[in-house]
């Protein structure tokens, strides 16, 4: 459904991303690995339209996308969960979550909104407060059910688990799966890389803005290169 | 006496609140500072004299007009003299600044040109209408005055807290790619935010012609740096603050020309910034910002 052919993106002078292509497919989960400064939030900015690429091209649904605003593609249903989780701090609970399906002129809004709050009952308990008073976990999970409330064919997560406890990861991880089993095709990007290959059907390893390896989720998890580099096991 | 001066007063702070929420709207949105909004304030002011003094039209007419006009050319400023610096890499942050500076110029030279130098008296049918309750006297205009800037305020309020277009505004206030990501079309609601923060400027200079009685290519001037003392007083970018901060000026005015030294009347303002920023850096309703 998402095609990426060579893009190359760049922040003034410095080339950020060189040459990167990869693929997702409908239904799938996919990870892009990657230690800090790999590019992988460049690489997920270019496929929602916050940057432009200098070369290349993004295709949704093989219609090229390439150079389209985010506001364009959240109707063509591509949502970004940003790195940092960018609540809107100033605004409650719920109308982060009604900004999230701010495209949709539909009358179900109302009804999503309650089916999230079912979902992520602290979102339903906090509804009146505003978003900045919440933890990180809590954030996150506002972060994913603001993007899931414009209801993404394609969700992309920009580091999910950065700064949050292990029991919350692994909560966030879940979630991530049944978001998957209900139908959205997601593209993660993480440092996580153990637990996200676990979740994932595919991944590729970014590297100084350069793809350096892909494969089978279950092949780069049992990789020793892979593992020695990015999953901290020294190979044996 | 001392009633009649807190309504004296109220009025004025209320039309500066009106002032300054054109100047923190814009702030909220862009982070910067519109120093043309005290202009085009003016503006405002003299399609007011227009409409009612030479062509004898009724006072809703000139509201009208004053919207209209001062709701253009804030479209023209943000097209012309703000987007063209927007995103655009090697550009000063201080270039929209300046920007609007230019503006401001213009537009002073413009109304001089255009309506000469002198000061020009507001014909308003009831400006000598007042009522006597006891001892007090109260005039009509200011009554109207004081309604139609609760009016504006609370319907501002209202639309920023409850509709569709006021989320995303304040939404685009707090984090514009975040704005974006959700679907809001960012650069259409910077307009919006410039074209209604300058007609609420236009409606604020007929308040003042109507109070007044006198209008004048200067005034602008003055009262934009006004302006800008009551956001840093309230808060920057913070509505309330806005009103709050609009209606503690006008009170301190009015009180110290009665109970001081009328001569130090516009120094009040900037007295006040100068403590607020000692005691209280991020204003009266301001957030700290946090490391």
């Amino acid at each position: 459904m998402l095609k990426v052919q060579g893009i190359s993106t760049s922040y003034g002078k410095i080339n950020v991303l060189k040459n990167i292509s990869l693929e997702v497919e409908e239904g799938s989960i996919v990870t892009i690995l990657g230690a800090n400064g790999a590019g992988k939030s460049t690489t997920m900015k270019t496929i929602c339209g916050l940057l432009k690429p200098q070369e290349g091209k993004v295709e949704f649904f093989g219609e090229d996308v390439t150079g389209r605003r985010p506001d364009q593609l959240v109707r063509t249903g591509i949502a970004l969960v940003p790195e940092g989780r960018q609540i809107l701090s100033g605004m409650t609970v719920l109308e982060n979550l009604e900004m999230g399906a701010y495209h949709r002129k539909d009358n179900e809004i109302k009804h999503d909104i309650e089916k999230v709050m079912e979902r992520f009952p602290i979102l339903k308990e906090r509804h009146q407060q505003l978003g900045g008073t919440l933890s990180g976990g809590q954030q996150q999970m506002l972060a994913i059910a603001r993007a899931l409330l414009s209801r993404p064919k394609l969700l992309l997560l920009d580091e999910p688990s950065m700064g949050l406890a292990p029991l919350v990861v692994a909560d966030i991880f879940k979630i991530i799966k049944e978001i998957n089993e209900a139908g959205t095709t997601v593209l993660l990007v993480e440092q996580n890389a153990r637990q996200a290959l676990r979740v994932s059907d595919y991944g590729y390893v970014l590297e100084t803005g350069k793809i350096i390896a892909e494969g089978k989720s279950n092949d780069l998890l049992t990789d020793p290169r892979i593992m020695e580099a990015y999953l901290g096991r020294k190979s044996s | 006496m001392l009633i009649e001066q807190l309504i004296n007063g109220i009025t004025l702070g209320s039309i500066y609140a009106i002032v300054a929420l054109g100047f923190t709207l814009v702030f909220g949105v862009l982070g910067i500072i519109n120093m043309a909004h005290g202009e085009i304030f003016m503006f405002g002011a003299f399609i007011g004299v227009i409409v009612t003094s030479t062509f004898k039209g009724p006072l809703w007419l000139a509201f009208a007009a004053a919207i209209l006009v001062t709701g253009i050319m804030g479209y023209l400023l943000e097209r012309f003299a703000l987007r063209p610096l927007r995103n655009k890499q090697g550009v000063s942050h201080l270039a929209p600044l300046i920007s609007t500076i230019g503006v401001s110029i213009l537009l002073e030279n413009l109304s001089h040109h255009l309506f000469g130098a002198g000061n020009h008296p507001f014909n308003n049918t009831f400006a000598e209408i007042s009522f006597q309750i006891g001892s007090i006297t109260v005039y009509l205009v200011q009554i109207v005055i004081f309604m139609i800037s609760v009016i504006l305020m609370y319907t501002l309020s209202y639309w920023l807290g409850k509709t569709k277009a006021g989320k995303a505004l304040r939404a685009t206030a707090e984090n514009l790619e975040t704005a974006s990501l959700l679907g809001v079309d960012t650069k259409k609601t910077i307009t919006m935010t410039v074209i209604i923060a300058s007609a609420m400027g236009g409606i604020a200079g007929i308040l003042v012609g109507m109070a007044f009685n006198s209008v004048t290519p200067q005034m602008g001037l003055s009262i934009g740096l006004k302006g800008l003392a009551i956001i840093i007083l309230g808060g920057m970018g913070n509505v309330k603050g806005a009103m709050a901060g609009g209606l503690i000026l006008g009170l301190a005015e009015t009180f110290i020309v009665v109970y001081g030294n009328s001569g130090y009347r516009d120094a009040i303002a900037f007295a006040a910034i100068i403590v607020i920023l000692l005691v209280r850096p991020q204003g009266l309703f301001g957030q700290k910002i946090s490391a």
